[in-house]
């Protein structure tokens, strides 16, 4: 072992001619057991490591390639693999070295060798790996042959057409039958990524290989069993039968360590619902999903996350998969911030009427944190509580007086903003709290968004509040320097005023009316103004039936959202597309679609709600692939707001260093992180911009917001049709 | 998948790069230097910009990071981080900057070995050890042996090489338990679980098949629980259980035993929780009164919930002094108690409690004037511990059995430790 490596040593920008004496000192006179060139090697690749460049060596260094020593040989290769891109003109010896290689005896280095070759992103290595890979596919050594498996998914990537022209596609098709299940794995691996990569579908399927390779899953390595259980998403059962029968070979999985299978397995067992019929088996699967879930809770706090993110997606699907297991979902005083943000939003998706007085004392817990967006977070999920289950409003109300007497601003402020739902939600349940919230006016309206809501509250209100016209003239005061948000709110709110009690409001409403027509460039806010200033003119006593009409009471049905889209996420389910929850296509360039078969077994609820692949030949009006609202996962927001981060640029030198301001953008939008990954809007593209932008003015738009489920829009719809 | 593995330290420089994959380059690590390493706010272990995903995750003082393009299965990233973690501390005895940087060139050996092309490759560490060495001189007896290498690390018990020889066969088994509790300032019990693990340290000749049994009604919610239905007494009942790869689960399945080859030396065999009577070995009764504006008296009794002849160790209480506490006093008739102003709590360590005993530390925190109208907070005290020989699951191993064809004779020990790290805490 080597417990007593010193090669930290190593780690000292070496001169390059230092190197190279040394080097042709070792090369020159005696090196025994090549001791003296090993060491100068490490020195290389320890500069390497650090970002030095050393390519002008490349030419000393081949003349090591005949050292017999594997360790050395590796050295060599690494180096190779790094330089050999700007080097290209000078690999003939480094690729006549892999190739020999490639016939030694040792099975080991044969594989190292293969390994390498395909490492290699020149034309000449590509067509020198030809031969001997299409030998090593089908070779006696099962270590070399999966070695070569991958080397394929390699070739396709630098070259599709030539790997499909030497026929290597096909004998990695066949290596899907080879007797050794580490094979087979490899093989899936490379075959699904190659599939990825073209148009072509590689893996195919019946009812009797799924069940073979579910054979091959007892014998296979811990990721080999990811990678066919990943494979097996290719299978599209014909009979219900054919799907239940594969759930029962597979439910045993979850009962793995490695949250990489467990989370796997739940893809494929959601995936095969979809076409299964018996609802009492589909309950049955169910109720085996919970426990290896909230196991999971134990590992890391990566994989918690992990775990956590797609929880919240699995819960919207099939809600009795969790139901009972609220408590395991309450935060720790010492989980990292993601984690507790993650369960969070899972606390509330839990929530019922059985279960709110607990998640209310945790809420309230969290609510006075010591980091601000959860605290946040927190104060908002309690209000969304209150509207969520009617029974829990009086409860949670309390909380929320109880909250914001800690003065500390950010609490004051969100709660008013979720007790300006809760208005909305319970109409006149609840105004005795009014005047607590006016005392906190200072704390208020440091925040556009609590500005906002206070105002609507005491707009809506303002007959029951005896000064509400002293308090909106105040605030009225800096009418031109507030953000749109604000002054929409005002205008509204000083005609609720006005009709209500028009002897205290007739200065303020013609001084308010007269800012948004005449000094304000926004043309919305301009036309809402007229729109009010001609009905107070012309009509008065319409313009109380129409300002002051009742509103539909709001809600958060948590169960609208659009099933199709969940089907469709939940085929990424362990993926980063399951974390932020959005398709892969929304975020990341080079991914495609992924949409859920079609067949006779698929069962009517999925069927109704079938999220359909575009027909290609059908005109280009193909809806994107629509999305459900997403969350926003716990530091992404920040990313989206920072300068735009694209790709690196490819052909960018090597080694210039690269501060955040010079990363170039090459993605034209497409990648445009802000689009990719807020999850605060509609998701890709149909659409969604309009809704963002409403967001930004919309001061009844924030509902939701963080838990975004999606009705949102609807719930805005739905109370702006009395009006018009 | 993976499109390039790479270790930092502390200060953002590389210790080790690797790509496997043209789509990405070498600078890729600047920007994990601005994003993470520089940034003292970081919200996520995974951070996407563009198409590019970073997945990062800390150990000591280094970071390990793994990034990719693609639309990279998550769970399979981290926990290939954390095999990585766990090959390099059994190489290397340690994980951090000196570790790496010691050998650097053994890392980049076993990185191109277990991750191909970004696909994590098998990874058993014992497997591993008898190829990638840092023995330089290989000879002709090594090329037959990299034949049974090849075939072994292919084979449906890669984690385990033929030809194991030992004096002594002997298998020690350790049940760790960790108890999570969160006691209402009320004294109810707002969750009590425990998370297990069975780890075996395997020294057994040949290849030695394994039974083992617990306990457990191996209820495992795999078949429904009929209502009110109860169980003989004395048994525990799981809510889950997860295995090593080397236990066969399609036998599991079947009848429930749980039978497997084991590797050679250590591995962590079973992990499980349990959620159901749940013997809380520590109970904590916290009386915490404010005096006014100027003192905080606490009188803080924990008891020993458990048979004498059993004791904690290594107790350690840590209770939340007010953000303004200018001194405390305390006295307790054991351990020591110490009131730490940088983290402030009040530390009170008591090396030993037998069970069944009782102790009560009383304490009066002076507090100074403040403006701030702010009411405290009162974060929840905690408590780690470690009680040997008991188990809060109650969870006890049967039996160990081992067969090998030669048929020896082998001994087994089997441990038991109950601990509380961080996850024991009281509200008051």
């Amino acid at each position: 072992m080597s417990q007593g490596a010193q090669d930290g040593k190593f780690f000292s920008r070496g001169k390059l001619q230092e190197i190279r004496d040394d080097l042709h000192k070792a090369l020159s006179k005696g090196d025994k057991k090549w001791e003296k060139r090993k060491a100068i090697l490490k020195r290389v690749l320890a500069n390497m490591t650090m970002g030095n460049d050393m390519s002008s060596l490349w030419g000393d260094i081949m003349e090591c390639l005949n050292t017999p020593l594997f360790e050395v040989k590796k050295m060599i290769y690494l180096y190779v693999m790094n330089y050999a891109r700007i080097k290209a003109e000078q690999i003939d010896p480094a690729i006549r070295a892999l190739l020999q290689d490639a016939n030694d005896r040792n099975p080991l280095l044969r594989a190292l060798a293969i390994r390498t070759l395909a490492y290699i992103p020149l034309p000449i290595a590509m067509e020198s790996l030809c031969d001997p890979l299409r030998h090593s596919l089908r070779e006696s050594d099962p270590y070399v042959r999966k070695t070569a498996s991958i080397c394929v998914a390699k070739m396709y990537m630098f070259d599709p057409r030539m790997c499909e022209r030497e026929g290597l596609i096909n004998s990695l098709r066949a290596q899907m039958m080879d007797e050794n299940v580490t094979v087979v794995a490899n093989a899936m691996a490379a075959l699904s990524e190659v599939q990825e990569r073209g148009d072509l579908q590689l893996i195919k399927l019946n009812a009797s290989t799924a069940l073979k390779l579910t054979v091959a899953l007892n014998e296979s390595s811990e990721w080999g069993q990811v990678y066919i259980l990943d494979a097996l998403m290719n299978y599209v059962p014909q009979r219900p039968d054919d799907a239940l029968a594969l759930t029962k070979k597979l439910s045993i999985r979850l009962q793995n360590t490695n949250s990489a299978i467990v989370l796997t397995t739940i893809k494929v067992l959601l995936y095969l619902m979809n076409y299964m019929n018996d609802k009492d088996e589909i309950e049955e699967l169910c109720h085996k999903m919970g426990p290896p879930l909230v196991t999971l809770l134990s590992s890391g706090p990566e994989v918690q996350y992990v775990a956590l993110r797609n929880i919240l997606l699995i819960i919207q699907r099939r809600p009795s998969i969790l139901r009972n297991d609220v408590r395991v979902f309450f935060t720790k005083y010492n989980d990292p911030i993601y984690v507790k943000l993650a369960k969070l939003e899972i606390m509330y998706r839990l929530a019922t009427e059985k279960n709110y007085k607990e998640v209310l004392v945790e809420l309230g817990q969290s609510a006075s944190e010591a980091d601000v967006d959860f605290a946040r977070k927190a104060v908002r999920s309690i209000g969304r509580l209150a509207i969520k289950v009617p029974n829990s409003s009086d409860r949670c109300i309390g909380l929320l007086l109880e909250l914001i007497k800690s003065d500390a601003s950010y609490v004051v402020q969100e709660a008013t903003v979720v007790i300006k739902d809760i208005f909305r939600r319970y109409p006149s349940e609840y105004e005795s709290v009014i005047p607590q919230l006016c005392e906190k006016l200072d704390l208020i309206t440091d925040d556009p968004e609590s500005k906002a809501a206070i105002i609507w509250i005491l707009g809506q209100y303002a007959d029951r509040i005896d000064n509400s016209h002293e308090l909106l003239d105040d605030l009225a005061y800096t009418f031109l320097e507030e953000s749109k948000e604000v002054q929409f709110a005002l205008l509204t709110a000083v005609v609720k005023l006005f009709i209500r009690k028009p002897q205290d409001a007739q200065g303020l409403v013609a001084k308010v009316l007269q800012w948004a027509t005449e000094e304000v460039d926004n043309p919305d806010l301009r036309d809402r103004g007229y729109m009010y200033w001609r009905l107070l003119s012309s009509h008065a006593s319409a313009a109380k039936d129409v300002v002051l009409v009742d509103m539909p009471p709001i809600s958060t049905d948590t169960d609208r959202m659009e099933r199709g889209a969940l089907d469709q996420l939940l085929l990424h389910t362990a993926s980063l597309g399951s974390i932020y929850h959005k398709n892969p296509e929304g975020f990341i360039r080079t991914a495609r679609p992924k949409y859920l078969a079609d067949s006779p077994a698929l069962n009517t609820t999925s069927r109704l709600v079938l999220v359909r692949a575009p027909d290609l030949d059908a005109p280009v009006h193909t809806p994107a692939p629509a999305n459900i609202l997403p969350t926003t996962p716990g530091g992404i927001r920040e990313l989206a707001g920072s300068p735009l981060l694209g790709e690196m640029g490819e052909d960018e030198p090597e080694g210039v260093s690269m501060s955040m301001g010079q990363l170039i953008d090459e993605g034209e939008g497409e990648d445009d992180p802000s689009v990719g990954i807020t999850g605060n809007g509609n998701g890709n593209g149909n659409g969604s911009g309009a809704g963002r932008a409403g967001a930004a003015y919309d001061p009844y738009a924030d509902l939701g917001a963080m838990l975004g489920d999606g009705e949102e829009e609807a719930e805005r719809r739905q109370e702006s049709q009395p009006l018009f | 998948m993976i499109s390039g593995f790479f270790i930092f330290n502390q200060k953002g420089e590389v210790l080790i790069s690797r790509l496997y994959r043209t789509d990405l380059k070498r600078s890729v690590a600047d920007v994990f230097r601005v994003q993470v390493v520089s940034n003292t706010d970081v919200r996520s272990p995974i951070i996407t910009l563009g198409s590019t995903s970073f997945f990062h995750v800390r150990v000591a003082n280094v970071y390990i990071l793994a990034v990719t393009k693609s639309n990279a299965n998550a769970a399979l990233v981290f926990e290939f981080c954390y095999r990585f973690i766990s090959i390099a501390k059994s190489y290397f005895g340690k994980l951090d900057e000196e570790a790496v940087k010691n050998n650097f060139v053994m890392i980049y050996e076993l990185i191109d070995e277990i991750l191909d092309f970004g696909y994590p490759q098998n990874s058993e560490i014992e497997t591993l050890k008898h190829y990638i060495t840092s023995e330089s001189v290989r000879s002709e007896i090594a090329l037959r042996d990299d034949s049974k290498i090849a075939a072994q690390t292919t084979g449906s018990t890669s984690w385990r090489r033929t030809g194991i020889r030992y004096k002594k066969n002997e298998a020690f088994v350790d049940v760790v338990e960790v108890v999570h509790m969160l006691m209402s300032a009320s004294g109810t019990v707002l969750r009590a679980d425990v998370t297990g693990q069975v780890l075996m340290r395997a020294y057994l000749s040949g290849m030695p098949e394994c039974k083992f049994g617990l306990n457990d009604k191996v209820v495992l919610q795999n078949s429904r629980r009929a209502e009110g239905e109860t169980y003989e007494a004395g048994t525990v009942e799981l809510e889950d259980a997860q295995f090593h790869q080397c236990v066969r689960l399609n036998m599991f399945d079947t009848d429930r035993s749980i039978t497997f080859i084991p590797p050679d030396g250590e591995f962590e065999l079973m992990r499980y929780r349990a959620e159901s009577s749940v013997h809380l070995p520590l109970r904590v009764q916290p009386i915490v009164t404010e005096v006014g504006k100027t003192h905080v008296d606490y009188t803080i009794a924990i008891k020993a919930n458990f048979n004498t002849k059993l004791s904690a160790t290594e107790v350690v209480l840590r209770i939340p002094t007010p953000l303004n506490t200018t001194q405390v006093e305390c006295k307790s008739p054991a351990g020591k108690a110490k009131y730490v102003p940088a983290e402030n709590v009040i530390r009170w360590q008591i090396p030993r409690i037998q069970g069944g005993s009782e102790v009560t530390l009383t304490a009066t925190a002076s507090l100074t004037q403040t403006t701030d109208r702010k009411p405290w907070q009162r974060p929840p005290l905690d408590v780690d511990f470690q009680v040997l020989m008991f188990t809060a699951s109650g969870l006890l191993v049967r039996y160990l059995k081992v067969y090998e064809k030669s048929g020896y004779n082998s001994v087994k020990w089997v441990r038991y430790l109950t601990k509380a790290n961080g996850s024991y805490q009281i509200r008051f």
